[in-house]
């Protein structure tokens, strides 16, 4: 015997009580609530599906999800293939590629809220950008104030803070694409645009797929972006808002509705779990192709 | 010539990337006479001033205290805690290993944004609602950490272990002096991350912190944009309070923070 039998779980103990006290429990007490008409000061009684018929002719409900699906969709193109050519740029060991990778990496590590806010001054109505398209010769553009233009910034700067992640997932992927297929396409005369889209990118498919996977999880769960850029409102009239805002701004405070807030936070939760069964799914096909 | 385009996109790039930051810092030692929406990243009479002019509208330098503390203490229970676990689920054998893991794995498929309000209860039951250690306790052992480090330890060999088996070490004496020194590698990645996701964090402490003094950075920030839109020189100046630790730590320990996207690459 190389342990007594209850040493595992003392070993586990900490962990373990972490997640399911705060991970756990709160999943399945979320689940529950959203079946209740529960407020922020308790009770609720058992209502059925009445939280999801309400959802169904809320207007803003819809607006948050039509919003929160068009920022995935937004931000998933240019995140797989923007930080695809950055990796491919940063990729030769040429002197000084290490500063240059640094550089690109370093608004992963800035947070949600610096990023936020240092954008929020850029794209101000009297900020750098609109100083720029004026000196051009165009008129200033409503960048944090019109809603549509609003989410559009939002997607911008998601996509500006994910190019130096992304960048690291692919050139960790591109380190293993054999160079051989590379040498191979050269000798027959393929260019490198050629060799691009018939070599690397067959290659790289899994990387992408993963890509794109994660980012169309935090694209449809954004918030930071937008609350920032929107100075915490969900732009204006909260026509900016999105699922994460909505869920927030109706459960919190003392007259918070849990019940209902509940019943959003579980229609997100299908909305990512979706997706991950998806993105599973294809890559079970790259595998079997 | 072709190198030189190589070049002229790398630095186009590079321009993208930290372009914002240098202005960003500019606007942050302008002096109060300058115009603050010129686009010139030299300052004509550069100052320190605003970095003290921000601590006397909001108590910035309590904020970093707090988000220091927060996320020092997020560093050491995950390296210490989800080691423990993953140690355990990879190295003893014992009945329940399968449904702890299970609960881990359960647990890295919730996303938080979903759990926000009910989480919320929670700590409102515990009568945590407004303190530090509410802004701690859910990241504390994150189900992740536990599973990098479960996998680092099932990389060893047995043969190590099974020779401190035969002297009678016991199970706590092999893990903090055999195993847990093997796998520094991956928990340099974890503390890092820890750290990280702990001092960036802002959704969570704007939901369970209400009172100014507990306030992180990240709420602090965003407080202080909402007041005092108006100087933008003290928001500049706030911001780069909140990066510069972050660029300082990833500037020296960069090998690391590029690994660890790769093992983490679930972690949002």
């Amino acid at each position: 015997m190389t342990h007594r039998p209850y040493t595992p779980w003392l070993f586990l103990a900490p962990g373990l009580a972490i997640c399911l006290m705060f991970t756990i429990f709160p999943f399945v007490n979320m689940v529950v609530l959203a079946f209740t008409d529960a407020s922020a000061l308790g009770g609720g009684r058992f209502t059925g599906v009445d939280n999801f018929v309400r959802m169904a002719e809320d207007p803003k409900f819809w607006v948050a999800a039509r919003n929160s699906a068009l920022y995935m969709a937004g931000v998933v193109p240019p995140l797989v293939l923007l930080p695809l050519l950055v990796a491919l740029l940063a990729q030769k060991a040429v002197p000084g590629i290490g500063v240059f990778r640094t550089a690109f990496f370093t608004p992963v590590i800035a947070s949600a809220v610096v990023v936020g806010l240092i954008w929020t001054w850029l794209l101000d109505s009297r900020g750098l950008v609109n100083n720029v398209v004026e000196a051009l010769g165009g008129t200033r553009i409503g960048f944090l104030t019109d809603s549509t233009l609003l989410l559009v910034s939002s997607m911008v700067v998601t996509v500006w803070r994910g190019l130096g992640y992304y960048m690291v997932i692919y050139l960790a992927a591109l380190a293993n694409v054999p160079k051989d297929l590379h040498e191979a396409a050269m000798v027959d005369g393929a260019g490198p645009v050629r060799r691009f889209w018939s070599v690397t990118v067959p290659a790289l498919r899994p990387t992408m797929v993963l890509v794109a996977a994660l980012s169309a999880v935090n694209g449809f769960r954004v918030f930071s972006e937008i609350y920032l850029l929107s100075g915490g409102t969900g732009g204006p009239g909260g026509a900016s808002t999105t699922m994460v805002l909505l869920i927030q701004s109706v459960g919190r405070g003392l007259t918070g509705e849990v019940g209902y807030a509940s019943a959003l936070s579980l229609v997100l939760f299908v909305v990512l779990l979706g997706l991950l069964l998806v993105t599973l799914k294809l890559n079970r096909r790259e595998e079997q192709l | 010539m072709k190198l030189a385009l190589r070049y002229s996109a790398l630095l186009a790039v590079l321009a993208i990337s930290i372009g914002p930051f240098l202005w960003q810092f500019a606007t942050s030692i302008k002096g109060p006479n300058e115009d603050v929406f010129l686009p010139d990243l030299i300052p004509d009479d550069p100052t320190s001033g605003n970095y003290a002019a921000v601590a006397d509208v909001v108590p910035v330098w309590t904020f970093a205290l707090n988000s220091l503390g927060v996320a020092s203490v997020n560093v050491t229970t995950n390296c210490l805690g989800a080691a423990m676990a993953g140690y355990a689920l990879a190295r003893l054998k014992f009945q329940g290993r399968r449904l702890a893991a299970v609960i881990f794995a359960g647990s890295i498929l919730v996303p938080f944004e979903a759990i926000l309000i009910s989480l919320f209860l929670v700590m409102r039951g515990l009568g945590l609602t407004d303190t530090l250690s509410a802004v701690v306790l859910p990241g504390a052992i994150a189900a992740l950490n536990v599973l990098l480090l479960r996998n680092a330890f099932l990389a060893l060999p047995a043969e190590v272990e099974e020779a401190a088996i035969i002297d009678g070490a016991n199970a706590w004496q092999r893990f903090t002096r055999l195993a847990l020194p093997s796998v520094k590698g991956t928990l340099v990645v974890v503390a890092l991350f820890s750290f990280m996701f702990s001092w960036d964090d802002f959704l969570w402490p704007l939901v369970v912190l209400s009172d100014q003094e507990k306030y992180t950075l990240t709420i602090g920030l965003a407080y202080l944009q909402g007041t005092f839109v108006q100087n933008q020189r003290l928001v500049a100046a706030g911001t780069i309070i909140a990066v510069l630790p972050l660029i300082l730590l990833f500037l020296l320990l960069q090998k690391h923070f590029f690994r660890g996207v790769g093992e983490g690459a679930i972690k949002g």
